[in-house]
């Protein structure tokens, strides 16, 4: 086990996230109700990897909103480690990273990564250390000095996952980190992400609208519709036993085969099969 | 790295600058020695000044009353240290008035970044603030400014000058630092809350250092309002000692010594330059927040 989860909170029913009936309503305009959450009953295991698809809004990225405890459901109960999201976010029990990566421009790639850890009374040599390990984790460690405007669009957001580890979270939770990367950018950091997750042992919460990208990295794949956001069904992406999820992973029969059932659901029908399609 | 170097630069717009100032001095004596001493006259308007020295003296006659005695009756001292002395008056006065002005404006923008109902109440009062005339407010500063008395000090006519400088100074800060507090974005603006920082920390944190590109020009502005502020309050006020009251006094001998009443507006200019040359070294001061400019 790594040190994500030795972490001294105690989870009373091993799951990282547990939702129940969550709705969520937003006040149109004129009067009018746009419901982006209807009734999403979700569980993550603590180390477990789900990912939310859906076209856009789906509501995908309003559940990871209410687990951050940005945003607060309107009906239903969300825990993250048993507790109320107000106070797992106290706890700091989460990291976040966004489609952007939102990394301060006046700070340097290290002062970004420790932000997390400074505005927390972590001690400065504590910080530097901790910084030392995730720039190394993300193989970063040449650009610690580097200011953010400096690094590449994939780089940049290598660092703002670093940062979003900083606190060695039990949760991580990402929304659409990789959106905004080329393809070859992106299926690079998949594979990084991967070994990250590894070797933290932390449960993912992550929002896409990549199928493969879903499949590739996920234990379960949830997939929602739009108006109201639900989930349709959740779908088994675990690689079968003896499969590693490598690149080799990425050409395997079962692979496309999930991609094929997710791409059924969100479009309501059998599709023609998937092989030689868009992969992304 | 092929890019010039960063003095290599710096040389390079000197000489631009320098070469624009010439270019405006060859433009005055180009038209002053082709135009028409009348002037350019289109259906009984005139469109270009006269031509002759008392309406444009030549830019060397300008430049050579700095070395001479101010007047027959003033000894050695030259109308160059006059003007020199006024300068560093009316400048103490401004850099007052820009300070005074600074604080205030950019307290005003946390109180109205803070809370809504703050910038609802003020913003419109302190846009309108400025279209009051500065010589109706300045008479005013001064009157209820002398009836302030602490313990043995007493309100003087500077104190009223640099307050009149501030009231133009405050207004670019308050606008530009309140715009700058509101520009993080949304992501940052999460992050911060999912970190679980408050309000006044965010604002050290993330909102004062974001704000940086967007209060160094407000920061400019502010000088240059200071300077004018200073200049004309001197003027309403009728205080001694600046460019302001000089420049009226050496307009008076422009009947019979045309160059010298501009003595005073250059060295008005030259208080300017220097005002926005302090806040460019403060910028310098500044330069890691401002890397967000560029992206």
């Amino acid at each position: 086990m790594t040190h994500a989860l030795t972490d001294d909170a105690v989870t009373k029913d091993g799951c990282a996230i547990r939702a129940s009936g969550v709705g969520r309503v937003f006040a149109g305009t004129k009067g009018h109700q746009v419901i982006a959450l209807d009734d999403v009953h979700l569980e993550v295991a603590e180390g477990e990897f789900v990912s939310l698809i859906g076209p856009s809004g789906c509501g995908k990225s309003t559940l990871l909103r209410i687990v951050a405890d940005l945003d607060h459901p309107t009906s239903g109960s969300l825990t993250v480690f048993g507790k109320s999201t107000h106070q797992a976010r106290v706890d700091q029990d989460y990291g976040i990273a966004f489609q952007q990566a939102g990394l301060l421009p006046w700070r340097t790639v290290a002062a970004n990564v420790g932000l997390p850890l400074e505005v927390h009374g972590v001690a400065r040599s504590d910080r530097q250390t901790r910084v030392e390990e995730l720039l190394e984790l993300v193989g970063l460690t040449d650009f610690a000095r580097s200011y953010p405007d400096q690094l590449s669009g994939g780089m940049q957001q290598r660092v703002a996952i670093a940062r979003a580890l900083a606190e060695s979270p039990r949760l991580l939770l990402m929304d659409e980190p990789f959106g905004a990367l080329d393809e070859i950018t992106r299926e690079r950091m998949q594979a990084e992400l991967v070994r990250i997750c590894s070797e933290t042992g932390a449960a993912v919460l992550f929002v896409t609208h990549s199928i493969p990208e879903a499949v590739f990295l996920s234990d379960r794949v949830v997939v929602m519709t739009p108006r109201p956001g639900r989930i349709i069904e959740i779908v088994d992406s675990r690689p079968t036993a003896g499969h590693a999820r490598d690149d080799e992973f990425r050409d395997a029969e079962e692979f496309f085969h999930t991609i094929a059932r997710v791409r059924e659901l969100l479009h309501g029908g059998p599709v023609a099969a998937a092989r030689g399609v868009e992969t992304r | 790295m092929t890019a010039p170097s960063a003095w290599a630069r710096f040389a390079v717009r000197a000489l631009l600058g320098t070469g624009g100032v010439l270019a405006v001095a060859g433009l005055w004596e180009a038209y002053k020695a082709l135009g028409p001493d009348t002037g350019v006259v289109v259906h009984g308007v005139v469109v270009l000044p006269r031509t002759t020295d008392m309406a444009m003296p030549h830019v060397w006659d300008m430049l050579h009353k700095f070395s001479q005695p101010v007047n027959i009756f003033s000894g050695h001292q030259t109308v160059g240290s006059a003007v020199l002395d006024a300068c560093v008056f009316s400048l103490k006065l401004a850099a007052t008035g820009w300070l005074i002005g600074v604080v205030v404006g950019f307290a005003l923008a946390v109180l109205m970044a803070r809370f809504r109902l703050a910038e609802s109440a003020m913003l419109p009062w302190i846009v309108l603030s400025q279209t009051v005339p500065l010589i109706a407010i300045a008479p005013l500063v001064r009157r209820w400014g002398s009836q302030i008395h602490i313990g043995g000090w007493t309100w003087t006519s500077e104190n009223s000058v640099a307050v009149i400088a501030a009231y133009l100074a405050f207004f670019p800060v308050a606008v530009g630092a309140l715009r700058g507090l509101r520009s993080p974005d949304a992501t940052h603006l999460d992050l911060m809350h999912a970190y679980g920082v408050g309000w006044w920390r965010g604002l050290v944190k993330l909102r004062l250092p974001a704000s940086v590109p967007y209060l160094l020009p407000a920061l400019r502005l502010a000088a240059a309002s200071a300077v004018i502020g200073t200049v004309v309050a001197e003027v309403s006020i009728g205080l001694r000692g600046g460019v302001g009251r000089m420049i009226i006094e050496y307009a008076q001998s422009a009947g019979g010594d045309p160059a010298k009443p501009w003595a005073p507006i250059f060295g008005a200019i030259g208080v300017g330059l220097v005002a926005a040359g302090a806040v460019g070294l403060i910028g310098l001061l500044l330069r890691p927040y401002r890397r967000g400019e560029a992206s």
